[in-house]
């Protein structure tokens, strides 16, 4: 009994050691106080040396948090506690995180490279009049194929995927909006269609690419296709980059039809402390030769007009990232279509998983 | 009075953590999306979609629970035979201490179109087979996570049961297997009630392993209960099948237990 009771008072020492021993090391090292920002975003989304010299610009330090999905992201600002002065969620999660109060109004005012922004990405759906959020990066949901395995075939449109060559070719991304929407897409529906025939409609044409599908994935599915699992696989954007980067082979393709554009964007959630830091923070990234860095370094595509000046040629002239106007204007935000809509997209979903070869 | 204040800190437990949650899920399972009392998750659970998935849900919880058993029961008995038992035990054991992700991803390499298993084949002359996202890959992986929990129970009856019965058979003329089937089985059965449904039980509500290594072509109720808290945010519909689930497993344990609650690790 004595034994247990000095381990257990042994482990609460090392504990609280541990916390004080980091407290003095941050205050040591200037964290802490008013003259902190707290970052909060998706890991390896930004170019470190931008971090370093905001820092150095504005002698404010910088604390860098990750999250890996909109999900995790939003409940720790719910639940408060910890201090977040930037964070950066998807176009859907504003809108929730809208609704749920969780977000602080931006101050214009205070971000005059707001002006840089292409006007495609301002004043959209999920935050009209961008009270809450600023565009960080935006991209689309298409098709990832390796052209080696599928014989130099050329894939161009989202009808191309119900070719019966490619059986037991193709993965999916576990998602019904992207799914559903790939079907309404190839059937030259709206993405945010609310029609119920339609969606039937979508659903059977679904049905029917069943024999081509191999399996519907989560994020293993970028592990799966750059190791060259299948052949093609409907992914987002970004991820496409990153994979292509890991495989040669690989290529990506905005679908003919339209698609789904998607927005990763700025915003200051309620937990903040450092609302003017924040502010700061936000306007640095837009500075045109800032974003054009941070576009350079992670790969994504920029939604600042400035910073494409500042682009190498062979960035902004990829179609395959940059696409030209004329299929932009197929390219469709999703819509909040509220809760009983967003349950019947799901329950298609599901019934077309249960579907069997 | 002092043996009553003793028990509290177990019936507030068992109120908090068993209780109430129960009572929340069935609360929950009358409320449909917009959050309206209504009974339109029960009447959904009843069409042919989510029979199905039931359907789907019990035949793999079966398969995995009859193929487990079958392979654990000859190891366990093989198991009391060795000299080394208890590191044997040890071995059988060790793999329940890894994370259950880190064995799913293990697998998603073995059994990938260029992993260890198809490289294998290749050599054997078998050549390439898909084996991820198949019933067998799925089946397969689920019967390793399991088996552990089916070995233990089993070990341990058999290990509690008193070899001179064995002689005794063997003196009055029983053969090997009249003897199996007569003295050792039903002496082990507790075991084999409890290994059954340490291993029925969990399979009945799998939902990780459905998505990575059946990349969601087997579809079980687990992977719907997720679906509906997490993505649709119809937690109603998915309280209403928890509730289901709940009921499943019970009545499971009704059937299979009895008073005495084999042996249980």
């Amino acid at each position: 009994m004595k034994k247990v009771v000095s381990l257990f008072l042994l482990v609460w020492l090392v504990a609280f050691s541990l916390l004080y021993v980091t407290k003095t090391i941050e205050s040591s090292k200037g964290y802490g106080g008013n003259n902190t920002v707290t970052i909060y975003n998706w890991g390896d989304y930004i170019d470190p040396a931008l971090i370093k010299k905001f820092e150095k610009e504005t002698g404010l330090k910088v604390i860098y948090q990750t999250f890996d999905s909109n999900e995790a992201m939003m409940t720790k600002i719910a639940q408060g506690g910890t201090t977040f002065d930037v964070a950066v969620p998807s176009e859907y999660a504003i809108s929730k995180m809208k609704e749920e109060g969780l977000l602080l109004p931006i101050n214009h005012a205070k971000i005059p490279n707001l002006r840089y922004i292409d006007e495609r990405f301002l004043n959209l759906s999920f935050d009209p009049g961008n009270q809450y959020s600023i565009p960080y990066f935006w991209g689309t949901v298409g098709i990832v194929y390796n052209r080696a395995l599928l014989g130099g075939k050329e894939i161009t449109s989202w009808n191309d995927l119900w070719d019966p060559a490619f059986k037991n070719q193709i993965l999916l991304v576990d998602g019904a909006r992207e799914i559903i929407g790939m079907a309404l897409n190839s059937l030259h529906y709206s993405l945010n269609d609310t029609n119920k025939t339609h969606l039937q409609q979508a659903k059977q044409k679904l049905d029917a690419l069943t024999p081509n599908v191999k399996a519907i994935v989560g994020d293993e599915i970028k592990m799966l296709l750059a190791n060259e699992e299948a052949a093609i696989g409907i992914v987002w954007s970004g991820d496409a980059a990153e994979i292509m980067w890991e495989n040669e082979r690989l290529d990506y393709v905005i679908p003919k039809e339209g698609t789904n554009l998607w927005f990763d964007n700025m915003v200051i959630p309620k937990t903040a402390k450092n609302i003017e830091g924040a502010h700061q923070f936000i306007n640095f990234m837009l500075d045109p030769k800032n974003a054009a860095q941070n576009a350079e370094y992670v790969g994504y595509s920029t939604p600042n007009k400035k910073a494409l000046e500042y682009l190498p040629k062979e960035i902004v002239e990829d179609e395959r990232f940059y696409p030209s106007e004329q299929l932009a204007n197929k390219l469709e935000v999703y819509e909040n279509l509220g809760k009983s809509m967003l349950a019947y997209y799901n329950e298609l979903f599901l019934q077309f998983k249960m579907h069997r070869k | 009075m002092r043996r009553y204040a003793y028990a509290i800190p177990y019936w507030l437990w068992i109120g908090l953590f068993v209780i109430a949650p129960i009572i929340l899920i069935v609360y929950y399972s009358f409320f449909d999306i917009e959050g309206h009392f209504s009974l339109v998750n029960y009447e959904t659970f009843f069409t042919p979609v989510y029979l199905r998935m039931t359907f789907n849900s019990f035949w793999y919880a079966f398969l995995i629970t009859a193929i487990s058993l079958l392979i654990a029961y000859p190891t366990a008995y093989l198991l009391t035979k060795t000299k080394h038992k208890q590191l044997w035990l040890l071995l059988i054991i060790l793999p329940t201490w890894v994370n259950l992700l880190l064995k799913a991803y293990a697998f998603l390499g073995l059994f990938g179109t260029y992993g260890a298993v198809n490289a294998l084949f290749e050599a054997l002359g078998i050549g390439t087979k898909q084996l991820l996202f198949t019933d067998f890959s799925f089946v397969f992986v689920s019967v390793y996570i399991f088996i552990p929990f089916m070995i233990l129970p089993i070990f341990n009856a058999l290990e509690k049961l008193n070899p001179s019965l064995i002689d005794a058979a063997r003196d009055l003329g029983a053969n090997e297997w009249t003897t199996f089937r007569r003295v050792i089985f039903p002496l082990t059965l507790d075991g084999v009630k409890a290994g059954c449904q340490a291993v029925f039980i969990p399979s009945l509500s799998l939902f990780m392993l459905t998505r990575l290594i059946a990349g969601n072509r087997v579809i079980t109720l687990g992977t719907a209960v997720e679906q509906h808290f997490l993505v649709t945010q119809n937690w109603g519909m998915g309280a209403t099948i928890a509730v289901f689930l709940m009921i499943a497993m019970a009545s499971i344990m009704a059937l299979t237990g009895n008073k005495k609650w084999g042996v249980r690790q």
